[in-house]
C-alpha cells in the first residue's frame, strides 16, 4: 500500500475517548490466576527496562541497579534478568562496564531528555555520545512544542534524523570494534503533554513512519505518565501501521506502572490487541523501577501461598 | 547466585480458568408457586437445567389454569383489601427494601442467573443484577411523587397487572415490570420464562424477607399455556409482555375488547450504522457488544450492521481479527465473553437461520474456537455480502449472528435502517455531532444509541415502534402504563 492511501485511510480514523476508556477498563477486568499469573509475572520481569533517571544518580547507584537487573531474585533463578537498564547518558559507560557480557540491553535517554527543548545539533551530539559510551537503545523525546504548533514535519524529520544517527553511529562502531552493534530507537511521545487521544494516535504514526523501533508513552517526568487507555491507543496505532505496512513496531509504556496487577493489565491488553507476536521483550518493554519488587513479591506469594514483607526483597 | 538468564521468548500465554465460586448459593430441589405470600404446590413440576452443562438445577411448579386463577385472586384481594390503601411512601419503602436485599445478595443472584441462563458471569455481575437493583431504587423514589407526572389528574392504579417475562434477562425483566407496577399501587402476577425461572423464585424469598404484604407479588411458572391463562383471566386489568412478536400478536388479539391495558415489548432487528467518519476501533467494540452481548439473546441487539461501503473492507478486517479474541465457554469463568445458548430450541432456530444464510449465498465467518462437548453452544458468527433481501437480514435470529450490509450515503443508510418491520433500537457511529442528530431524527426506533450500544439506565424509557411493540418501560414513561389514563 502506498503512503497516500495509508495516510488517507488511517488519519481520518478518529478516536473515541469514552470507547477507549471503556475498552481499557474491560481488559483490565480479565482475571489472571494460578499458573498463568506466574507466566505473566515472569514475562513482565523479562520486559522491564529497569530505570533510574535522577539528578542524584551516581556510579554506586547504577552499580546497584545493574546488579538487581542481573539477579532480580538472587535465591531463585527461575526468574530471569530484566530486559534493559535505562539511565542518563553520563551513566552509560558505568552501566556498560557492569553489564558487560550479560546480554542485558543498555538504554540511554537522549535528545535533551526530558524536555527536548534544545537545538537539533545538540540532540544529535547527545545521541552519538550515548551510543559511543555503550548504549544500544536510545530513548529519545519528540518535540512536543513543535507538535502542538502543528509543525508535524519538524517532528517527523527530527525523529528521522536521530534514527539515521543511530544507524550511522552503530555502523561506525561495528566497523571499529569488528562486531555487529545494533541500536534501537524508542520514541517517547510524552502523552501527558499531548493530552488528547487523537494527538497520541497522530504522534504514534509520525514516530512509526519516521522509523521508530519502539514508541513509548512517557518520560516519567510528566503526569499523567503511562495509562491503560493511552497505551491502548498506541497499540492500536501499531496494529494499524503493521496491517498497512507489515512493519512491526515495539511498545513501551513507562511511568506509573507500580503493581503486578497494573503490569498484568498491560500484558492482557497487549495480548488482546497485538497478539502473541508482541508478547516478548523484543516487542514490548515496561519502563519501571518499583514495579520489579512487587512482581517478585507476587511471584513468591504465588509459589508459597504467603506474602513476605518487603524486607525479603532487595531495595536496589 | 546462578548464571544470568536472559529470557527472550516465553511460550504462548494462556489464561487459566478463573471460575466464580458457586458454593455459596442456595437452590432448592423443588420450587412451588409463590401465591399470597406462601408456597403453593401444584400437580405438575418441570425441570430447569444449566444450558452450559445440561445438568438439572431444580424442579419448578407448573401452573395450570386453576393455579393461575388462584394467583390472580390473591393479587385482586391484596389490591382491594390493603395495597390500594397503602401510603405511597410505604410502597416506596417496600421497593427500597427489595433493592437493598438484592444488593446484599447480588453475588448469589449473579451466579444463579449465569447457571440457569448460560450468560457470562461478567455480564450478570456487571449488568443484569446491578441494573435490576437500580430499577427498584429508581421506581421506589417515584412511588410518592406520582402527582407530578401529569398535571390536573390524580394518579390511580389499575388493579392487577399480569406480567410475562422472557428468558434472556430474567431478574432484570422482572425488575422492569414489578418495580413500576408496585410504585403505582398495582398488585402483580408475574410469570417467569420457561427455561429461566430460578432467580424469580429467589426474588420470592426476598419479597418475603422484605415483608411485602401477602398477595402483592405473586410468582408463577409454566409454559406458553400458563401465559395464556394469565392473559385470558378476566380479573386481570393489565398485561405487560416481553417476548416474541409472534406471541405478542396473539396476546393483542386475545386482549382486544377486554378493556385490559396492554404493553408489548417484542422483537427487533436493529440497524447498527457505521459511517465513514466513525471512530472505527470504538465502533468495532460497539459491534461486538451490540451482537454478541448475552449470546445475541437481546431484543435490541445490533443484529444488522450497516457499514458505509468505502470502509466496509477495513471494518470487516478489524472485526475478524477482534473476534479471534472472543472467549467462548464456561459461563462461570470470569474471562468468558460468550456463554451458552439458552436452550436446545433456541439453538435449533439459530442453526436453521444460519443455514438459510449460507444457502442464500451470504459469506459466513466464524473465528477459531473449540466449543464444550456438553451443553448448547454456537460460535460467534457474521455474514457479509448480505442484502435486504436475505432472510438473515430481516428475521430476528436472537443469537450470536450478525448480518453485514453496506450503504453508500447517509440517506441510503436511513432508508435501509428503516426498511424493517421492527423498530426497537438502532446505533449510529460517527465522529460528527451534527450527523448524529440529523440521522437520529429520521430513524424509526424506540432507542437510538450514538457511538455506543446496549446502554441501559432506569431513567431512560425503552420500547418499540412497529412490530417491536408499544408502551415504554423505564423512566416516567414506564409509569404511565400502570396508571389509569
Amino acid at each position: 500500500m502506498d503512503k497516500l492511501s495509508t495516510f488517507l485511510k488511517e488519519f481520518r480514523n478518529p478516536v473515541d475517548e469514552i470507547g477507549t476508556k471503556e475498552r481499557a477498563a474491560f481488559l483490565s477486568g480479565r482475571s489472571i490466576k494460578n499458573e498463568s499469573k506466574i507466566d505473566f509475572i515472569k514475562l513482565a520481569v523479562s520486559m522491564i527496562d529497569l530505570t533510574t533517571l535522577e539528578g542524584k544518580d551516581t556510579k554506586g547507584k547504577v552499580f546497584s541497579i545493574c546488579q538487581k537487573a542481573k539477579y532480580p531474585l538472587p535465591d531463585d533463578d527461575s526468574i530471569g534478568s530484566v530486559a534493559a537498564v535505562c539511565v542518563y547518558p553520563n551513566m552509560i559507560s558505568d552501566v556498560a562496564k557492569f553489564l558487560d557480557g550479560t546480554g542485558i540491553h543498555i538504554a540511554s535517554v537522549a535528545t535533551a531528555f526530558p524536555s527536548g527543548q534544545y537545538p537539533l545539533k545538540l540532540k544529535i551530539e547527545d545521541t552519538i555520545k550515548a551510543i559511543e559510551s555503550g548504549a544500544d537503545e536510545i530513548d529519545m523525546v519528540i518535540s512536543r512544542g513543535k507538535f502542538l504548533e502543528g509543525d508535524y514535519n519538524y517532528v517527523y524529520n527530527e525523529i528521522k534524523t536521530i534514527k539515521q544517527v543511530c544507524e550511522e553511529t552503530s555502523k561506525k562502531l561495528s566497523d571499529k570494534k569488528n562486531q555487529k552493534i545494533e541500536v534501537h530507537l524508542k520514541v517517547i511521545l510524552e502523552t501527558g503533554e499531548l493530552e488528547t487521544y487523537d494527538n497520541v494516535r497522530m504522534a504514534s504514526f509520525i514516530g512509526m513512519m519516521a522509523g521508530a523501533d519502539f514508541i513509548k508513552t512517557s518520560t516519567g517526568k510528566v503526569q499523567p505518565a503511562a495509562t491503560l487507555p493511552v497505551t491502548l491507543i498506541m497499540l492500536e496505532a501499531i496494529r494499524d501501521f503493521y496491517n498497512e505496512t507489515g512493519i512491526m513496531t515495539g511498545m513501551k509504556p513507562a511511568g506509573g506502572i507500580r503493581t503486578t496487577k497494573d503490569a498484568i493489565s498491560y500484558l492482557v491488553m497487549l495480548n488482546e490487541t497485538l497478539g502473541i507476536n508482541w508478547m516478548n521483550n523484543k516487542m514490548f518493554r515496561i519502563g519501571a523501577s518499583s514495579l520489579l519488587n512487587d512482581l517478585l513479591m507476587q511471584f513468591k506469594k504465588q509459589k508459597s501461598g504467603y506474602y513476605q514483607s518487603s524486607d525479603y526483597f532487595t531495595i536496589d | 547466585m546462578g548464571k544470568i538468564i536472559v529470557k527472550k521468548n516465553l511460550p504462548e500465554i494462556k489464561y487459566d480458568a478463573s471460575i466464580e465460586d458457586s458454593k455459596h448459593i442456595s437452590l432448592s430441589k423443588k420450587y412451588d408457586l409463590f401465591i399470597n405470600g406462601k408456597n403453593l404446590k401444584t400437580k405438575k413440576y418441570f425441570k430447569t437445567i444449566n444450558p452450559a452443562t445440561e445438568e438439572m438445577l431444580s424442579e419448578v411448579a407448573y401452573a395450570d389454569n386453576k393455579d393461575v386463577n388462584k394467583a390472580v385472586t390473591s393479587a385482586k384481594n391484596a389490591f382491594n383489601k390493603h395495597w390500594k390503601k397503602t401510603k405511597p411512601s410505604d410502597r416506596g419503602k417496600y421497593l427500597f427494601r427489595i433493592a437493598r436485599i438484592i444488593q446484599e445478595k447480588a453475588r448469589e443472584f449473579s451466579v444463579i442467573e449465569s447457571m440457569n441462563g448460560g450468560k457470562p458471569i461478567r455480564e450478570s455481575k456487571s449488568i443484569d443484577i446491578p441494573l435490576a437493583i437500580s430499577h427498584f431504587f429508581y421506581y421506589a423514589g417515584w412511588a410518592d411523587k406520582l402527582n407530578y407526572i401529569k398535571t390536573n389528574s390524580k394518579p390511580e392504579p389499575l388493579g392487577v397487572a399480569g406480567q410475562i417475562i422472557p428468558w434472556n434477562f430474567p431478574l432484570l425483566m422482572a425488575a422492569w415490570k414489578i418495580a413500576p407496577a408496585l410504585a403505582c399501587g398495582n398488585t402483580v402476577v408475574i410469570k417467569s420464562a420457561e427455561t429461566t425461572p430460578l432467580t424469580l423464585y429467589k426474588l420470592a424469598e426476598i419479597i418475603q424477607e422484605a415483608e411485602i404484604p401477602d398477595g402483592v407479588v405473586n410468582i408463577i411458572s409454566g409454559d406458553g399455556k400458563t401465559g395464556s391463562y394469565l392473559v385470558d383471566n378476566s380479573e386481570v386489568n393489565k398485561i405487560a409482555f416481553t417476548g416474541s412478536t409472534e406471541v405478542g400478536k396473539h396476546i393483542m388479539k386475545s386482549t382486544a375488547g377486554s378493556g385490559k391495558k396492554l404493553t408489548l415489548e417484542l422483537g427487533g432487528k436493529a440497524a447498527n450504522i457505521i459511517f465513514e467518519d466513525a471512530p472505527v476501533d470504538a465502533a468495532i467494540e460497539g459491534i461486538i457488544n451490540g451482537i454478541y452481548f448475552n449470546q445475541g439473546h437481546v431484543c435490541c441487539a445490533g443484529s444488522r450492521l450497516l457499514v458505509q461501503e468505502n470502509i466496509a473492507d477495513l471494518v470487516i478486517k478489524k472485526l475478524k481479527s477482534r473476534m479471534n479474541y472472543l472467549r467462548v465457554g464456561n459461563p462461570l469463568d470470569k474471562n468468558t465473553d460468550i456463554g451458552a445458548i439458552n436452550s436446545k430450541n433456541q439453538l435449533k432456530r439459530i442453526t436453521e437461520l444460519v443455514k438459510s444464510g449460507v444457502s442464500e449465498g451470504a459469506e459466513i465467518f466464524q473465528p477459531q474456537c473449540t466449543l464444550p462437548a456438553k451443553g448448547f453452544w454456537f460460535k460467534p458468527t457474521f455474514f457479509s455480502n448480505v442484502s435486504q433481501a436475505h432472510r438473515i437480514a430481516n428475521e430476528e435470529i436472537f443469537g450470536p449472528v450478525l448480518s453485514i450490509l453496506t450503504f453508500r450515503t447517509p440517506k441510503e443508510a436511513i432508508e435501509k435502517a428503516n426498511n424493517t418491520f421492527y423498530g426497537l433500537s438502532a446505533g449510529i457511529w460517527t465522529s460528527k455531532g451534527s450527523k448524529v442528530f440529523e440521522v437520529l431524527k429520521q430513524i424509526k426506533a424506540g432507542v437510538v444509541w450514538a457511538n455506543t450500544f446496549n446502554k441501559f439506565n432506569p431513567a431512560s424509557p425503552f420500547g418499540g415502534f412497529k412490530e417491536s411493540g408499544f408502551g415504554r418501560e423505564g423512566g416516567v414513561h414506564g409509569l404511565l402504563p400502570y396508571l389509569k389514563d
